[in-house]
């Protein structure tokens, strides 16, 4: 599904992501694990399409197709999701009719017909309950006001009426209690299936007792450093990221597979 | 943000006027008279009213030629340059202009139970006018009838609220005076509906619409003032709007400015508020190549309360002035304000809100706020809060800010799916929405909100 080749981006003149590779199939949860500064943000943004970001060397393959070449709506559009690790706040405008003209633009693209209102408001009660929201944030201004685990509960939210088929979580468990984070870990777990993949980008292993990964990769210094089974990711929360920070610097060449 | 601007040109500008104010300087030649002699011989050949009107006619024009038009080295001009207006000579509009009623369909909203006055190049026009059946102690009428009629309360507040010792606008539509909208509430009298008054303008001649609405205690109403035209012409409409609120009278007031796009517009609105009355103001300002438009209330009485907002939408080489002024005099006064405005093009906006807390105006609770969003990297704003404050136990805060819209919020509407067309519109909408809420008048709201809306959507698809 999606096929990352020695991808480098950064931010101005600063490179960020110096040579990732990484390869995700239908079916698999993947954890991107590694220490603040590390580049697993970047990663995730730069795959969303942040123009923020630059891509300096490197290719990504989505589908069979060129990811880089497509604007960021035409990568929602065709499947792709990023939850945010700050979810972005835009006073005046509602919740349901925000995510109502995302799922619409989604369904256009791909030559469905758009739902009304109502017909939308019957799609999203299901949905709601999933992430254990109340109706009434449908009526609220998006993120405005809302609580650190409201929003992150509203990006799972978004992500299950959206539906994407590679879903990538941004430290979507950082400032959660363990409430807010079975919730949300319930969320992914539910719309999991063999045709859909998540990348989960987190700092901590805790999510990951909850989102049971296929595979475990660490990012260091803009360079995957490791990866491995569920069980590295325990190893790390055991002997912490010098471990790798300081060994691993040669283990960096063609890591993932 | 506060920004000056000297523009060579205007200062050139400066230097005419001054010649065309001071009759002896330059008087005795051939040229073609300047714009404000022209307003002179039109005033002279204006018919003639009742003593009072004439003496009052007679102090404005005096004092329009003393103070000429205002440059820009006047402080409540300063980001604004007149010069188009006064260099040209703009004669009386012909009354006769073809306005059918289908012409105006698109300005008022389709609301058939609302009270309706139009007014056709500041002349009343009885047949576009429709609505009666006003309880008893409400007079909804043209201004000139009810000057024929012989009508004292007019006397006693016409001139006396809109001062124009300053104001070289207001001194000119007062030599002007002879049409207008005339609402007169009897203590405790209600006018449920709304009353649209709609000042159409077709033609390259100048109107000079003069309002007075008088709410006596108690009394409670809608208004709604239009100025619009059935298609683009470059006339010039310079309207005063006078407002006297009794004890606890409450009045909505609503000036929607939405003249054709090469047109000229300055309207003042000017208010008294006696205790515990209540007006709230919102100004929405879009249409006119050059417009300004001066809110101005007095907060008289103890508890008396205002809520001035406004939004304005420029696009083109459009120049929209907007102006408030609050001065609290009296005690225990809220007073709040908000303006936006949405600027793209080579547009350029302004907002100047004066805030004046007298001494005796203890208790006062001001609140002020101007927001702008710039679309284009060529349109311009100039914001300047002012507030002035002489007594010592008052709550007032103020503050302006000029943005663009968000990358990352238009990021994390593109990540969901959402083309930037689109999200550009919905963000744009979002920023103007806010302030559209705040109208109490839901039809009214709605039908704002439509416009906005579809303006937007508009750039969006172009």
């Amino acid at each position: 599904m999606l096929e990352i080749n020695d991808l480098h981006a950064g931010i101005g003149d600063r490179e960020i992501l110096k040579g990732i590779s990484l390869k995700v199939k239908a079916g698999e949860i993947h954890a991107v694990m590694g220490p603040n500064g590390s580049g697993k943000s970047t990663l995730a943004q730069v795959l969303a399409g942040n123009p923020s970001y630059e891509v300096t060397r490197g290719t990504v393959s989505y589908g069979g197709q060129n990811l880089l070449e497509m604007d960021p709506e035409v990568r929602a559009q065709n499947g792709i999701f990023l939850a945010f690790q700050y979810p972005v706040e835009i006073p005046g405008v509602s919740n349901a009719y925000f995510l109502r003209s995302a799922y619409n633009e989604i369904r256009k693209a791909n030559g469905q017909e758009e739902v009304d209102p109502l017909e939308f408001l019957d799609l999203v009660e299901e949905k709601l309950k999933l992430v254990d929201m109340d109706e009434s944030m449908l009526s609220r201004s998006v993120n405005q006001g809302f609580s650190g685990g409201e929003k992150k509960r509203n990006e799972i939210f978004q992500m299950a009426v959206l539906s994407p088929r590679l879903a990538i979580l941004d430290e979507t468990d950082s400032g959660l209690d363990i409430d807010a984070l079975r919730i949300v870990a319930e969320g992914v777990n539910k719309l999991r299936s063999p045709e859909n993949a998540t990348i989960v980008v987190t700092h901590y292993q805790r999510l990951l007792n909850y989102i049971v990964p296929d595979y475990v990769h660490v990012l260091a210094n803009g360079r995957i450093v490791k990866s491995g089974g569920k069980e590295l990711a325990l190893e790390l929360e055991e002997k912490g990221y010098d471990w790798l920070q300081n060994t691993g610097a040669s283990a960096s060449a063609g890591s993932a597979a | 943000m506060n920004s000056a601007r000297e523009n060579p040109g205007v200062a050139r500008d400066d230097a005419t006027r001054d010649a065309a104010t001071k009759p002896g300087a330059s008087s005795v030649n051939t040229r073609v008279p300047g714009s404000i002699e022209v307003y002179r011989e039109d005033f002279e050949r204006q018919t003639a009213g009742p003593d009072w009107l004439q003496t009052l006619r007679k102090q404005g024009m005096a004092r329009f030629q003393a103070l000429g038009f205002p440059t820009m080295k006047n402080e409540d001009w300063h980001f604004t340059s007149v010069a188009p207006i006064a260099e040209r000579t703009f004669r009386p509009a012909t009354q006769k202009a073809p306005v059918k009623r289908v012409d105006l369909d698109r300005f008022n909203f389709g609301e058939k139970a609302w009270h309706t006055l139009v007014f056709v190049n500041g002349a009343y026009s009885e047949d576009l006018s429709s609505g009666t059946g006003f309880g008893k102690g409400v007079r909804v009428t043209g201004l000139a009838q009810a000057i024929k009629s012989g009508s004292a309360v007019i006397e006693h507040h016409l001139g006396k609220i809109a001062t124009f010792e300053q104001h070289a606008f207001t001194a000119l539509n007062t030599a002007f005076i002879s049409e207008g909208m005339f609402i007169e509430l009897a203590a405790d009298t209600v006018v449920e509906q709304p009353i649209h008054v709609v000042f159409v303008s077709d033609g390259d001649g100048v109107s000079h619409p003069r309002n007075l609405i008088v709410a006596g205690r108690h009394s409670r109403a809608t208004v709604i003032e239009s100025y619009v035209s059935p298609r683009d012409s470059g006339y010039f409409t310079n309207a005063v709007t006078e407002i006297t609120l009794g004890e606890g009278a409450h009045l909505d007031h609503y000036k929607l400015q939405r003249e054709s796009e090469s047109a000229f517009h300055v309207g003042t609105v000017q208010t008294r508020q006696e205790r515990n009355s209540q007006l709230h103001s919102f100004s929405f300002a879009v249409g006119g190549s050059l417009a300004r438009t001066n809110i101005y209330t007095s907060l008289d009485g103890d508890a008396a309360t205002c809520t001035l907002n406004g939004l304005y939408l420029t696009d083109g080489a459009q120049h929209i002035d907007n102006q408030t002024s609050i001065e609290h005099i009296a005690p225990n006064c809220p007073s709040h304000e908000l303006y936006k405005g949405v600027l793209d093009g080579r547009s350029h906006g302004v907002f100047n809100g004066k805030v004046y807390v007298h001494p005796e105006a203890q208790k006062t609770d001001g609140k002020q706020s101007n927001n702008n969003l710039l679309l284009s990297p060529t349109a311009r704003v100039d914001t300047k809060p002012q507030l002035e404050i002489f007594a010592d136990d008052v709550k007032c805060t103020h503050g302006a800010t000029v943005g663009r819209l968000d990358d990352l919020a238009m990021f994390y509407l593109n990540s969901r799916g959402i083309g930037p067309e689109t999200a550009r519109m919905l963000l744009t909408y979002a920023f103007a929405a806010d302030v559209l809420e705040t109208i109490a008048l839901e039809p009214l709201k709605q039908q704002l909100e439509k416009m906005v809306l579809a303006r937007f959507a508009d750039e969006a698809v172009a």
